[in-house]
């Protein structure tokens, strides 16, 4: 657990990848293969359950800090991190690092055990090792208790570091840690150094991601080595045919084969030793919905037909990535995109479909195409090089992607809430409001978005500096604001929704600019909102 | 019923009894000043009173003022209002004001902490019947180490640069924070060079208390004398032209802040060490059991959250706004 921490520790002593990757590497070298599984889990987002309660593990703290909860739950609004806030407050003790012996797996055997326990006998745990450890492993031990261990280490940094202590290629470590495997189950030999054939059968293949176009066109050189296709917002996903079982893979890592029973329906036709790569998209009555439909879909355990009836959905092909049970990746993008053809031709089900593939003639094309975009739901294009490889992450230079510039609207700023990590302690979480005409003629501000994101640092520090002079009530981590700011809103698409106030939903909205110069009286209106329905 | 010794006015924080103001924020005729610190003592006040050892840097800050010293626990009276200045131990030459009028006694505790940091003089306890108290870290997330650990791990980072041939920074306060780190730093291990607005407050307190040597960073400076030695400059230097010519070089702050992990990475700042010139929460706790006070007055930081902590314990406990802590995490002078 100490090496581990200790890990942790100079991780986030730095902001230099080549240092975070040393760090890494000192770890992977000496730890035990078990701790190493454990370790590759953590830094790709497989934690263990969470054996307990939030609302328990802030009661606990709280007592064991001598401190009423209120006090507690304001601090930790202030710090913005669960674990953080408990490892600062619980009383440092004088016997220091107790726990010094136990590793990181036997830690979070004992976390996983924890459910089984009383509330009794969990407190009685926390408070011993709490007592027991020194700030950062703490820190750590909470952050296994509460999950979501996003601290400092990206899957790559971790990939490249694995690549250098095992001599294996960062691209193969990559596939080789993706899919469904059980920490607690399988042995690090197995996962990485030298994986059993079966176990590969379930694995996808990590996706190649573009990259925002920053160049101009015609930089890209003799436009006939590419093509354009429309970009289709969905869920980026793999389908994967081998032994006779089908797999629905998100980009995220998550397997959702039992979301989308449909499409795994589909995927039964065809042939063993298949993997796509493609988009699924809500698609009702031959048209191509919004990003809103899908959700009805989505974190359902069991779909039934009926939901399947109303929320159809298709798999929009972009690529092909494994053919007659061999990995083409390395083949060219027009000969992959051949294959696909006549696969997608072959197979001939409704809920497949094929990417739609343009020839370039001249770079004027592309752009009349981008213009039309949003007419078509499509979020923008993707521009793609004939001869290109499908490369593992995202990567610069043979996929860009050119998105269709987002719909604005100006909004009043309306509720504040504290930020999280980096942001902690400043109000960066803002609510916006539109205006919307009452019976009595009186307007009144109505929520329409959340956002943080868009403000400089040197901005966000001023508007924190407004909400808290300008505060008129308090809600928990929350406040509403005294309605004075303007600020213009951009979206990438709107659709209708009786789960919003507003009775809109809006697709990623974040902050475009502060409109210092406008009053909340030239902010716009829902009618607004809805006229950016039909544009 | 609170005898109001002293209001917070639009002007500052105002004894009517004496006509005199602490602390003022707006120009006023007679003010006494806490500490040196530029939100404490701001310019256009017709008459000074402070400390002996702030009336040099005061001066340095402010240019020619009517100003005038006092020692530890002189007591002065104004119409019939006896005030005395006590250690703050905040910076060097910070007081807390004692307010004693009719057997009434008010503390005003201006910024401070209880810890003897080596160079301020270190606090000293008032009793009184009413605290007025900062709380700019009010929550019982924090908690200081004891300065010789914190120093210890600034010796170990500035090792590790000097080993890797890189010039360590240290953003801090160029009024108290720096002299801290100058009197307490290891010096065993090489020079500390100091921004200009560091070593210009360095002359001031050297006509009067020890420093051990320091080197201003000129035009003359080469970065390569810089390798391996330590750097002191102020917070808001980072990120400028004048520091980018020190490459290869990591950067660091010394500041209760760093307690969080979000404030050190917002700041893109390598490395955090937790090092404040103000008291923590067990500190704080302690110190108003420690006063006697009946009635406690906060201002300055998490004011809400830490008054209705001490109301729920038995203190009448209050709030006053002051422009202190407008800024709150803009100011780096912890």
């Amino acid at each position: 657990m100490i090496d581990f921490a200790s890990l942790i520790e100079q991780t986030d002593k730095t902001t230099k990848t080549n240092q975070k990757v040393k760090a890494l590497d000192d770890f992977f070298k000496h730890a035990s293969d078990k701790d190493k599984v454990w370790a590759i889990a953590l830094f790709s987002s497989r934690r263990p359950k969470r054996a307990i309660k939030t609302s328990s593990l802030r009661g606990f703290a709280a007592e064991l800090a001598n401190i009423p909860l209120w006090l507690f739950e304001e601090s930790y609004h202030i710090v913005g991190d669960l674990a953080e806030t408990i490892a600062l407050i619980v009383p440092e003790t004088h016997h220091k690092n107790l726990s010094l012996k136990l590793t990181l797996s036997d830690i979070i055997e004992e976390i996983i055990d924890l459910k089984n326990l009383s509330e009794q006998d969990q407190k009685k745990y926390l408070f011993d090792r709490w007592s027991s450890l020194n700030y950062y492993s703490r820190f750590v031990f909470n952050k296994l208790i509460t999950g979501g261990f996003r601290i400092g280490v990206s899957q790559r940094l971790m990939t490249k570091s694995l690549a250098n202590v095992t001599g294996i290629d960062k691209d193969i470590i990559a596939y080789q840690i993706m899919g469904d495997w059980k920490p607690s189950e399988i042995s690090f030999k197995d996962l990485i150094l030298s994986p059993k054939k079966e176990s590969l059968i379930y694995k996808p293949y990590p996706f190649y991601l573009a990259h925002a176009i920053d160049v101009k066109l015609e930089n890209l050189g003799d436009c006939s080595h590419w093509i354009y296709e429309n970009k289709w917002d969905g869920i980026r996903a793999q389908l994967i045919k081998r032994s006779n079982e089908v797999m629905l893979w998100s980009r995220g890592g998550e397997l959702i084969s039992s979301q989308f029973p449909e499409i795994i329906e589909m995927g039964n036709m065809i042939e063993n030793g298949t993997v796509i790569d493609g988009e699924i998209l809500p698609f009702n009555n031959g048209n191509i919905g919004s990003f809103n439909d899908l959700q009805k879909r989505l974190g359902r355990k069991n779909v039934t037909k009926k939901t399947v009836n109303n929320n159809p959905t298709i798999l929009k092909a972009y690529d092909l990535l494994e053919h007659n049970h061999s990995d083409i990746r390395i083949k060219s993008y027009a000969n992959r995109r051949e294959a696909l053809n006549k696969l997608v031709l072959d197979v001939n089900h409704p809920n497949l479909d094929i990417s739609d593939f343009h020839e370039i003639k001249n770079w004027e094309d592309v752009v009349t195409a981008h213009s039309l975009a949003r007419s078509k739901n499509s979020e923008g294009l993707m521009i793609k090089n004939k001869n290109a490889v499908y490369k593992v992450g995202r990567k610069k230079g043979d996929w860009w992607k050119w998105k269709v510039d987002p719909l604005t609207i100006d909004a009043v700023l309306t509720y504040a809430m504290r930020g999280h990590g980096r942001r902690a302690n400043l109000f960066t979480d803002y609510t916006f409001g539109l205006w919307r005409i009452k019976n009595d003629e009186k307007k009144e501000l109505v929520t329409f978005a959340k956002a943080y994101s868009g403000l400089t640092d040197k901005e966000f520090k001023k508007v924190d500096a407004f909400i808290k002079k300008n505060t008129l009530e308090r809600f928990g981590p929350v406040r509403s604001v005294q309605p004075q700011l303007v600020f213009e809103i951009a979206f990438e698409g709107i659709a209708p929704s009786s789960r919003h106030k507003s009775g809109f939903a809006v697709r990623f909205p974040r902050i475009l600019r502060w409109r210092i110069d406008k009053s909340i009286n030239e902010a716009n209106s829902i009618n607004d909102l809805e006229n950016l329905l039909h544009v | 019923m609170r005898v109001s010794l002293l209001e917070f006015n639009i002007n500052g924080i105002y004894c009517p009894q004496a006509d005199t103001y602490i602390d003022a924020w707006r120009p006023v005729d007679r003010v006494i000043i806490s500490h040196g610190h530029a939100d404490h003592s701001k310019y256009g006040h017709k008459k000074y009173l402070t400390h002996h050892f702030n009336v040099p840097i005061v001066k340095h800050r402010l240019g020619k003022v009517n100003i005038e010293g006092k020692s530890w626990g002189e007591r002065f009276t104004i119409n019939g209002v006896h005030f005395s200045l006590h250690p703050a131990g905040h910076v060097i030459g910070s007081s807390q004001v004692k307010i004693e009028y009719k057997g009434e006694v008010w503390v005003y505790s201006g910024d401070y902490k209880r810890e003897n940091d080596g160079i301020s003089t270190p606090f000293e306890l008032v009793k009184c019947h009413t605290f007025i108290t900062e709380c700019t870290f009010g929550i019982p997330a924090f908690s200081w180490k004891n300065q010789n650990e914190v120093m210890e791990e600034i010796n170990q980072f500035w090792n590790e640069c000097k080993l890797l041939n890189q010039t360590a920074i240290v953003f801090a306060y160029s009024l108290g924070k720096a002299q801290r780190l100058i009197a307490n730093l290891n010096l065993d291990i090489g020079k500390i060079y100091t921004h200009a607005a560091v070593e210009n407050l360095n002359e001031v307190i050297r006509t009067y208390k020890n420093l051990p040597e320091t080197y201003k960073i000129t035009r003359e400076t080469k970065k390569e004398e810089l390798l391996g030695n330590l750097v002191i400059a102020p917070p808001s230097t980072h990120g400028s032209s004048w520091l980018k010519k020190m490459v290869p070089y990591v950067t660091s702050s010394a500041s209760g802040w760093m307690t969080f992990r979000g404030a050190r990475r917002r700041r893109a700042i390598d490395r955090g060490f937790v090092l404040s010139d103000h008291v923590d929460w067990k500190d704080l706790v302690k110190t108003i059991r420690e006063t006697e006070a009946e009635n406690i007055v906060c201002t300055h930081g998490y004011k809400e959250i830490f008054s209705k902590y001490l109301n729920e314990i038995g203190y009448n406990a209050f709030i006053e706004n002051t422009p202190f802590e407008e800024n709150e995490l803009l100011v780096e002078n912890d």
